[in-house]
């Protein structure tokens, strides 16, 4: 049976999100393989950045159009896209794994009685069938894996998967398929999105610089704020001082707050709870900062110092803005 | 107004993982399991939702016997009743989501509260697959929860802020934390949860669309290296991160 893929699109204010493109990626090199097919889809009013997926393997698209369907419709996405995949037999749904891509991917699965692999980091081919791989456990065992069912639905884990890797440049195809008022499954809505205070969110930042107890109290984050602000990235924090209330609880990092894989991520002041580790274990480079030398963190961490995180953090601003900023 | 929450029985996030034998699945010696944390905010959020509109609380819980504590445990802080659906330890969340479907059809809530996932296989599906096996919609990852005559106003956390979310009952609410501050069970509470009834249910199926492979850890490829003890480490730090890990 040939293999046919289905990209799911995130869009959000008519812009397709950086994170779909991974799995549409993943999507094009799956189906040069299994010699498949991929498709991408979309859902919205207008979209601006549509072009963006020909950089990235994708030959065709559906952009499925009604000016109803530009915010987020769980019941309406899912409906559309089960109805889609049984009409045009495809058997191989892939999603980012982003507040989107995992609250729809399993209303499809349900919807298409597929089997559902949640938050991949490797998928690939091994003697002719998908081989998955999953962390469990937050990130502290991994679990490999298949789906047996005909049909299959995966996430996949954002920054796991190269945006700049060459060879993914196709000629793209976009067929608009307007959707008629009465076939829009319209039970829940997203009637507004509200961004937090101009903040860069942990879970999409490329680079994190995180504190724990080490930093002291709330009035030292400014630190780490600045070296954020520096670099481009966001700041996280511990569950220690979010259960202090140092910090907002949309910024933990670990087992119960959110995982993250940034390129770097420098941890200041965290001793490195198990919880703690798993939030952040897939992170490109870490960087640990703390007074303990026997603190876990630097045992999973690429560079240590030991000392004084408030001494230590002015210094590195200072380093850093030789190069950056 | 009829209230279900899914609650799942899960190692305690303090556990070390160990793998057992077999490579497939966790060594369970030595690990003291727990409600899943987000399901705490689910239980605390049906109370409220009960202490304003009136009617009852049921836990339903797919796993083993040992998932009777958890049950006991939301029993304790005001749940009415608890159903233990029993069935092998399964990975397969749409399996899972199928058996407490088995229940929770019969029942016919207003309302089902989860949490947002269960933290030892995170695949954060369950509620949402519940929700669409009994045809209702869902709205996963609440922070904050308004019901008023049938309609349901909620906000979801999303990558860098909440989208609002409108619906309306029945629907499966899958809970975050920020939604509430669970309370402690009083002692009275606990007395009062032993006399309350665990009904137990079998469900069988052979159904099983996720086959485990293999479990492992990871494997930390780390350099572990530490470049100084002070301030004066601060400039070699950054060299490294430039020049050798190439991240800044």
């Amino acid at each position: 049976m040939q293999t046919r893929i289905l990209v799911f699109l995130e869009q959000r204010n008519g812009e397709i999100k950086k994170q779909s493109l991974e799995p549409a990626r993943k999507g094009f090199k799956l189906s040069k393989e299994l010699n498949g097919e991929v498709t991408g889809i979309v859902f919205g009013d207008n979209i601006s950045n549509i072009d963006i997926v020909s950089e990235h393997g994708l030959e065709k698209v559906i952009h499925f159009k009604n000016s109803k369907l530009k915010n987020y419709s769980s019941t309406a996405y899912s409906k559309l896209i089960a109805d889609f995949v049984k009409e045009n037999n495809f058997n191989l749904l892939l999603f980012s794994h982003t507040s989107m891509g995992k609250d729809i991917a399993p209303i499809v699965s349900a919807k298409l009685k597929a089997g559902y692999g949640a938050d991949c980091t490797s998928i690939e081919i091994k003697d002719g069938q998908l081989v998955c791989e999953r962390p469990i456990y937050a990130g502290k065992a991994l679990m490999n894996f298949s789906l047996s069912s005909e049909v299959k639905v995966l996430t996949i884990r954002p920054n796991t998967i190269s945006l700049t890797e060459d060879g993914y440049k196709v000629n793209l195809n976009v067929d608009v398929k307007e959707v008629a008022d009465e076939k829009l499954d319209l039970r829940s809505v997203t009637t507004e999105y509200v961004k937090s205070e101009g903040k860069l969110d942990v879970a999409e930042a490329d680079i994190i610089i995180s504190g724990g107890r080490g930093m002291k109290g709330p009035e030292n984050f400014y630190l780490l704020e600045e070296i954020a602000q520096l670099l481009g990235g966001a700041v996280g924090a511990s569950r220690a001082v979010v259960d202090a209330g140092w910090r907002p609880h949309s910024e933990q990092v670990g087992q119960t707050g959110k995982t993250v894989s940034p390129k770097l991520y420098i941890a200041c002041g965290i001793s490195g709870a198990i919880q703690h580790l798993a939030g952040m274990s897939s992170a490109k480079c870490v960087v640990a900062i703390n007074k303990d030398k026997d603190a876990p963190i630097f045992q999973i961490a690429d560079y240590g110092i030991v000392g004084d995180v408030l001494e230590i953090l002015p210094a590195l601003k200072e380093e850093l803005k030789k190069y950056v900023g | 107004m009829k209230i279900v929450v899914a609650l799942s029985h899960v190692p305690d996030t303090a556990t070390k993982i160990k793998i057992a034998q077999d490579r497939k699945t966790i060594d369970p010696a030595g690990v003291s399991f727990v409600i899943n944390p987000y399901d705490e905010f689910a239980v605390e959020e049906a109370l409220r939702t009960k202490e304003k509109f009136g009617g009852e609380v049921i836990i339903v819980t797919y796993g083993n016997d040992s998932a009777k504590e958890s049950i006991r445990k939301a029993l304790a802080m005001g749940a009415d009743k608890g159903i233990l659906i029993k069935g092998d330890l399964n990975v397969d969340s749409l399996t899972v989501a199928e058996a407490l479907t088995s229940e929770i059809l019969q029942l016919n809530p207003d309302i089902i509260f989860c949490g947002k996932q269960s933290v030892d296989y995170d695949s954060s599906a369950v509620g949402q697959m519940l929700a669409e096996l009994l045809n209702i919609p869902s709205i996963s990852t609440v922070v904050k929860l308004e019901i008023e005559n049938g309609k349901v106003r909620a906000e979801r956390e999303v990558e860098g802020g909440v989208e609002i979310v409108e619906s309306s009952l029945p629907i499966v609410i899958t809970a975050q934390k920020g939604l509430n501050e669970p309370r402690y069970a009083s002692l009275k509470g606990i007395m009062a949860a032993k006399s309350k009834p665990i009904e137990e249910k079998n469900f069988e199926t052979n159904m099983n669309r996720l086959i485990v492979n293999e479990l492992k850890l990871p494997e930390s490829k780390r350099k572990s290296k530490i470049v100084g003890t002070d301030l004066s480490a601060v400039p070699e730090l950054v060299r490294l991160l430039r020049e050798e890990a190439k991240v800044i």
